[in-house]
């Protein structure tokens, strides 16, 4: 039971910390449920993103819902995904009810101004933590120069590129296997 | 009949809306074409709105769309329907996963797919980045639009956040809500 409190109030912590999509989930992520709780690894929430980008639905739901499936199975995965989708529903409805034009507000667009700013630091030093996680040789480094280039320069869907990645990762290895029998 | 509309409204985008919380903007405008809940210039405040409060923004957007259509209710029949289809989808998955954890062909995939996906949060950052520093400007405008206190304050704040995360001083690192709390006043201030 006293799990099952803690996934919920640890994915609440998280999405209201949360500005923005999946990505600005990331910073949280590491310090909540690596380092505080120690509930999964830097590559398992590396697994959990990439099939978040090809599965219906929010990221941020979906990596939820993987996590308190690991912990707690199905009834695990629910107090996750309640957790995190509380703090929007209580904000949003007061915003909608009470401050409807809270945005134009002066103070609150200079607090978002560094808001953002703040967020894009904490963005880079998630992404340079799980990158060094996630690229480990040779091999890694093409793949993630070749997503990128595909991405920036080819508009590149995400689902294109986690399908092929996923044919490239098995050839690779298959063929790689082979040679080290030989 | 609202609360039934809502329903199959947001379970059909939760279960369609592929890749994530802005996927989900073109189905809430047809949700805005067919229903008299909100129009399409709403969506845009709604869409804002969402960027610039707590949460996910995807949530954010159904939770709105919910209460526009039906207040606090409505809110809550949205919000659920639309991360019940990947709840779903996901639990299926987990389980999949966990049978599979050690397959061979599975690490195959990860080996390549890993690396790939930090390439794909590189480019959603690049995007973010360019909304904090350039004013989201276009491309052939990027450089005319710098925002040279938001890049310095940027600066400033990672190179702090970089020197604590290092091994040996780890045990000072701050929690991130810290630092958006400092960016907070320092924009109030400036």
């Amino acid at each position: 039971m006293k799990e099952l409190l803690d996934l919920y109030v640890s994915f609440f912590k998280i999405g209201i910390l949360t500005f923005g999509g999946g990505m600005a989930m990331l910073p949280m992520l590491n310090s909540e449920l690596v380092e505080k709780r120690k509930w999964v690894t830097e590559e398992e929430i590396l697994d959990y993103f990439a099939i978040g980008q090809c599965t219906p639905g929010i990221i941020a739901v979906n990596t939820a819902t993987f996590v308190g499936y690991k912990k707690r199975k199905a009834l695990g995965g629910l107090m996750t995904t309640l957790g995190v989708i509380s703090p929007s529903i209580i904000i949003i409805t007061i915003v909608a009810a009470f401050l409807g034009n809270i945005s134009d507000n002066v103070y609150v667009q200079k607090a978002l101004w560094g808001i953002r700013v703040a967020a894009c630091a904490l963005i880079l030093e998630g992404i340079l933590k799980i990158g060094k996680k996630g690229i480990k040789d040779a091999f890694g480094v093409i793949i993630f120069l070749l997503a990128l280039l595909s991405v920036l320069f080819l508009g590149a869907k995400s689902v294109i590129i986690v399908i092929s990645s996923i044919i490239i990762g098995i050839v690779y290895n298959i063929i790689r296997a082979k040679g080290v029998v030989k | 009949m609202t609360y039934l509309q809502l329903f199959y409204e947001f379970f059909k985008t939760g279960l369609f809306a592929v890749g994530g919380g802005m996927a989900t903007i073109p189905f809430l405008r047809e949700i805005a074409e067919k229903y008299p809940w909100y129009t399409t210039a709403d969506l845009i405040d709604m869409i804002a709105i969402s960027e610039s409060t707590p949460g996910p923004v995807g949530v954010n957007m159904a939770t709105f769309a919910g209460y526009m259509a039906g207040s606090f209710l409505g809110a809550l029949i949205a919000t659920l329907s639309l991360v019940l289809p990947s709840y779903l989808v996901i639990l299926v998955i987990a389980r999949m996963m966990a049978a599979f954890r050690d397959n061979k062909y599975v690490n195959y995939a990860f080996s390549a797919l890993r690396p790939a996906v930090v390439a794909l949060m590189a480019t959603a950052a690049l995007s973010i980045f360019k909304i904090a520093f350039c004013h989201d400007a276009p491309v052939n405008e990027l450089f005319n639009n710098i925002d040279i206190k938001a890049i310095v304050l940027f600066l400033i704040l990672f190179l702090i956040m970089h020197t604590l995360a290092s091994p040996k001083l780890k045990k000072y690192a701050l929690h991130p809500v810290i630092y958006i709390a400092v960016g907070a006043i320092v924009g109030i201030m400036l």
